[in-house]
């Protein structure tokens, strides 16, 4: 066969797969958001959920996946920070720190129903959070670590050597090098990190059913003392996040519009998720573009 | 004319290579110095002894002992910073921070504390002026320095070296990645800088040596064979290997 004529099949097999799987998403992305779209009207998203009849909206479950990304991102953004600018400013290059890259990597290759599991061990059980946004929080920052952690790391890593140079040598300590020049620098494409790890955090499930618990109990939107058990802000209530409750309808939902809720529901996850990520590159790139003036 | 540093038998070892086999060379205030040989001579790794960048790869060793201004800066009790605000450096490919052409320039002020607008405003547009890029620069202070050519950017870094104020200039082939007129407007800011600072630049442009440098050291293999008078080197050398390597024998 000649390289041309061999050539131009492999370019239309490529072309092929790359359309099907486009054709694909979009297909799944289009039947959710369509069947959802009649159900999504502020009532919806603002009332809870009826039980066991119809007309029950999503409110609380969508505050409960808002907040429990929140304290997450509070919890393991630091840690993940701290740990990235270790690893790649600071780490030798020896078997401790191999050790380390390598938990980290198959950290990040657990199934999250067993990050759920180990997590209803500990933070339900062992600590006795019971089910709870903070035994979630925990559960999900163990579940975003590693991959926030790598994506820390490599967003540091792009930045040029010759960067730290010129802060070295203009007489900043490594510490300062990193803190003043390194990590600005490196800020668009962390923030992008971040911002795509809250896309995975808003719309997991499996490590949340056995932490943050499958009830939303009704919430007083005008408390907001965080102690008070029935204040949004408390992280010790059980809280049944959006991904959760789709997920609990399909498998024991009796109230009558069911299927419907469902729908809604998650459309809104699946809008939620796309929000996260085109913000992902619109924010990155902005930020990117006002840091560099590249046009 | 006063001497403001001084090497005497320095080696450098990377890991059991040795790189710099004794170097003893001294410099006077003032004027500029080109270090010029084949790739591979070790011309960098003295220019980084220098101001002790080569501290940072793992696995050196440096002998040997080097003094700026009368005191050791090997020695146990040298503040780094202050060191390397006396000895500043500028490196072969334009290393702009990607910040605005102010803030660059006024980085190392503010990391020292300088706070005050106006005295910062004042060391920004004066570094400016010595790199001669005042008049390209000054209607796009606060744009980001990325968005400059690459003569620019190196003479926006030689600005932000000349804001600490130091009293010696290092430069490792400033013009290397640069095009012919960017790297000429980069020779003429040496130039004039050369009056008031001591300036040390390793070069592979033998022309640029005889252009701007008042002496000029030749290494080879890690040692210095000859170092002298630039006309001197150009055009009377000592050593049999200075002339082959400028009459472009090899290297
Ligand atoms: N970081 C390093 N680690 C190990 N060897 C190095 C390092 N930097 C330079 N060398 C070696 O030291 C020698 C001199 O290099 P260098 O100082 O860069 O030469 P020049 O600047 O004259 O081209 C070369 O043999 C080079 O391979
Ligand atoms: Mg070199």
């Amino acid at each position: 066969m000649n390289p041309k004529l061999s050539n131009k099949i492999a370019n239309g097999a490529l072309y092929g797969i790359a359309g099907f799987i486009v054709l694909i998403l979009a297909a799944l992305l289009g039947y959710i958001i369509i069947t959802g779209l009649p159900m999504l009207n502020w009532h919806f998203l603002t009332t809870p959920a009826r039980a066991f009849t119809a007309g029950g909206g999503i409110g609380i479950q969508l505050f409960n996946s808002f907040y429990l990304l929140l304290l997450t991102l509070l919890i393991s953004f630091p840690i993940a920070l701290g740990a990235g600018i270790y690893l790649n400013e600071y780490a030798p290059n020896n078997w401790v720190t191999n050790v380390v890259r390598t938990a980290i990597e198959i950290l990040s290759s657990l199934p999250s129903v067993v990050v759920g599991l180990f997590g209803f061990l500990i933070f339900v059980v062992q600590f006795d959070f019971g089910f709870s946004i903070l035994s979630g929080a925990f559960a999900l920052t163990f579940f975003n670590l590693p991959l926030l952690t790598r994506s820390i790391e490599e967003s540091l890593a792009a930045i040029s050597n010759t960067q730290r140079e010129g802060g070295l040598a203009l007489g900043l300590s490594k510490w300062e090098t990193v803190t003043r020049i390194i990590l600005p620098a490196a800020l668009p494409s962390i923030l992008t990190g971040v911002i795509l790890s809250a896309g995975r955090i808003f719309g997991e499930a499996a490590a949340l059913i056995f932490t943050a618990g499958q009830s939303a109990p009704a919430l007083d939107f005008t408390d907001w003392n965080p102690f008070n058990i029935s204040s949004p802000l408390n992280p010790m209530r059980p809280a049944e996040t959006l991904a959760v409750h789709i997920w609990k309808i399909n498998s024991e939902g009796i109230m009558p519009d069911a299927k419907a809720v469902s729908s809604g529901a998650s459309a809104v996850l699946v809008i939620s998720v796309l929000v996260f990520n085109i913000l992902a590159r619109f924010i990155g790139k902005r930020l990117y573009q006002k840091l560099t003036s590249a046009k | 004319m006063a001497t403001i540093l001084t090497s005497r038998d320095v080696h450098v070892y990377y890991g059991n290579h040795e790189a710099l086999k004794g170097i003893s060379l001294d410099f006077e205030e003032k004027g500029i110095t080109a270090l010029i040989g084949p790739s591979g001579s070790s011309k960098s790794t003295y220019l980084r002894t220098l101001n002790r960048m080569n501290d940072m790869i793992p696995g050196v060793t440096v002998t040997g002992n080097i003094a700026f201004q009368g005191n050791d800066i090997y020695a146990p009790q040298t503040d780094l910073v202050a060191l390397r605000k006396q000895i500043g450096m500028v490196f072969q490919q334009p290393n702009p921070f990607p910040f605005s052409v102010y803030d660059n320039v006024a980085f190392g002020l503010r990391i020292a504390g300088q706070k005050n607008r106006e005295a910062l405003d004042a060391v920004v547009e004066n570094a400016l002026r010595q790199a001669a890029v005042w008049d390209e620069v000054k209607d796009h202070l606060h744009d980001s320095a990325l968005a400059l050519s690459g003569g620019q950017q190196q003479r926006v870094c030689i600005a932000r070296v000349l804001a600490v104020s130091p009293k010696i200039i290092l430069l490792d082939e400033p013009t290397s990645a640069l095009d012919p007129i960017s790297s000429s407007q980069i020779e003429s800011t040496l130039l004039q800088l050369r009056k008031d600072y001591t300036i040390i630049t390793v070069t592979h442009n033998l022309q640029q040596a005889s252009r701007i440098a008042d002496r000029t050291a030749f290494f080879m293999n890690g040692e210095v064979v000859e170092v002298d008078d630039t006309k001197k080197i150009f055009m009377n050398p000592a050593k049999k290997e200075t002339e082959d390597y400028i009459s472009g024998r090899f290297g």
